[in-house]
């Protein structure tokens, strides 16, 4: 079996969000980037997979300029086998999923994280599946390989589900495909250089959204405090003031 | 041409989150001079279709159609663009759930239309069609324009109020005419758990934190959540520890939820937690330390002991189902 992962390059989860140019992108000064945290969950559930011995090659696979290619090595170290760069602005999800869809034609399993937390789409990874006519599973909390064959774990209203789906499929994974993420240790780091990371053209695109400008949220109100003694007034003030049930 | 709303139903029913979204499709449709039609898919009562008219639907489409049960996503999604293109909608709204991220990407494609999800709010502007969403996990808006004939959106949960609009709808069958072929998900197992509320889709969630001390305090926050209706959640340390399962994991790691009510007892808020939260229209915290950051993202606190504040919060609710 094949897998491909896709990796979004994403600020660090404590970055300070500043803008520039009268607000109309994102100031990247000083940034610290990582791998999305879902992407990197579903890379450490690929990585897992193949150490258990049904998963013979895994393929990451981003969009983005060289500043996403140490991003791309620490995904190496981690344990993919290749990495491969589309050189290009990531512009829309569509646009992004288009890309990607020139790469991802050789693989059994795609796997996406739940969204990416700078742009927070979760667009990619259904468009990525529409575009290639392959079907999706998406709040996937689970994913082993029984005799060649994918079992899904997918959480639905008042619990979970089993399934079987052919490949290919694109599965959309939360948290719950792995625990905690895979930290590279110091030989995967050595390994990861030697691995090849290549780079592909573009291939024209018309992204369909445009991202006019950003907005920084208003301060919030002060937080309400009631006396712990008095702890039954914090439901009168939920169900009458702020009506929330 | 009509404005399409996807109205995922929950064992037949619909939820406020339901009547929310075809609001906020009503809203819409009165600024472009358009109507409502909604799309129900599954086995849903005439009178409980009939509700979405109290809120501004014109004409509900409703497939019956078992296939459908096994959730296979591109079938839906084929059936939902199949329900926009005999309605000739330029605009299908989806909720920004489970579901609606499953399929809102797919029906984008098939409809050649920009989607933007998690929009909160209503049109910033309608020429060109801008819509608002949170960006970097809420740390920041951004305004973006969808430039196709076509647009898809998913609806962020809470971010418009219900709106009674009474409404004459009309109930039509609709057969999207999908193929057995499309159908390849296959349900081996299904495990259900009385009285358990998808997490991500709940409407008011209980959450522990590493305050709770221990799994077995968690009785309290069972009762709580069991009172009303509630998903169970808890921060990271929780679930390192082994105390409750990672699925009940809520932060910039875990799951990202946002429901009416979050209500965090013994979580000092880390901003990787507040990441994963901060989209719930009310939160309320309870923690000893008054300085804990969770109390900046509160809107309602008590300073205290939560072992103290959980037995009285659990007899004002029963009190007040009491009352009815």
């Amino acid at each position: 079996m094949k897998i491909l992962v896709l990796i979004s390059n994403v600020p660090d989860t404590t970055t300070k969000i500043r803008f520039t140019g009268d607000n109309t992108a994102f100031d990247t000064n000083g940034v610290q980037w990582i791998i999305n945290p879902w992407d990197e969950l579903a890379l450490t559930r690929a990585v897992e997979l193949k150490e258990a011995g049904s998963v013979e090659k895994i393929v990451v696979a981003n969009v983005g300029g060289k500043i996403t290619e140490p991003t791309l090595r620490k995904a190496l170290a981690v344990g993919a086998d290749e990495a491969i760069r589309i050189d290009a602005e990531p512009k829309d999800a569509y646009y992004v999923a288009k890309q990607l869809a020139e790469v991802a034609n050789d693989f059994d399993l795609i796997m996406a994280g739940i969204e990416a937390s700078d742009y927070n789409g979760s667009g990619v990874g259904g468009m990525l599946a529409e575009m290639l006519g392959i079907n999706s599973v998406s709040a996937v909390s689970g994913i082993d390989i029984e005799n060649g064959e994918l079992k899904i774990h997918r959480d639905i209203d008042g619990g979970s589900q089993i399934l079987s789906v052919p490949t290919p499929v694109l599965t959309v994974v939360q948290k719950g495909i792995a625990i905690d993420p895979r930290i590279p240790a110091m030989r995967g780091i050595m390994m990861a250089r030697k691995k090849p990371l290549n780079v592909v053209p573009a291939v024209d695109a018309e992204p369909r959204t445009e991202f006019i400008n950003y907005e920084l949220p208003a301060p919030k109100a002060a937080c309400k405090m009631v006396e712990e003694d008095n702890a039954k007034e914090l439901i009168t003030l939920l169900h009458e003031e702020a009506k929330a049930f | 041409m009509s404005v399409l709303v996807y109205t995922e139903n929950w064992d037949g029913k619909f939820k406020k989150l339901s009547y929310e979204i075809v609001s906020f499709a009503a809203a819409i449709a009165k600024e472009i001079n358009s109507t409502v039609t909604t799309l129900s898919i599954g086995h849903v009562a005439d009178d409980e279709l009939k509700s979405l008219g109290n809120y501004g639907a014109n004409k509900v489409l409703n497939v019956q159609d078992d296939r459908f049960e096994s959730l296979d996503n591109k079938a839906l999604s084929d059936a939902v663009a199949k329900a926009a293109q005999a309605e000739g909608a330029k605009i299908i709204i989806f909720a920004h759930n489970n579901e609606g991220r499953a399929l809102a990407p797919r029906v984008s494609v098939l409809l050649d239309a920009g989607m933007v999800s998690g929009v909160n709010g209503l049109p910033v502007s309608y020429e060109p069609f801008t819509v608002k969403k949170k960006v970097f996990t809420g740390k920041a808006f951004a305004n973006v324009a969808i430039k196709t004939d076509v647009k898809v959106i998913t609806f962020a949960q809470n971010s418009f109020d219900v709106v009674e609009a009474a409404t004459d709808v009309t109930i039509e069958a609709f057969d999207p005419q999908i193929g057995d072929e499309e159908f390849v998900t296959k349900v081996l197992d299904t495990h259900k758990i009385t009285g358990k509320v998808l997490l991500t889709d709940a409407e008011i969630v209980i959450s522990g934190g590493r305050g709770m001390k221990g799994p077995e305090n968690w009785g309290g926050i069972e009762e709580l959540a069991g009172l009303l209706d509630a998903g169970l959640a808890c921060s990271r340390p929780v679930s390192d520890e082994g105390w409750r399962s990672h699925e009940e994991h809520v932060g910039q790691t875990g799951k990202i939820i946002a429901p009416n009510l979050y209500v965090a007892l013994g979580i000092s808020g880390a901003i990787q937690h507040l990441g994963g939260v901060s989209s719930s229209k009310v939160i309320v915290a309870v923690n000893k330390d008054p300085d804990a950051p969770i109390f900046e993202a509160a809107d309602y606190g008590i300073v205290g002991d939560v072992f103290k504040v959980l037995p009285q919060l659990i007899e004002a609710v029963k009190e007040l189902k009491a009352q009815g």
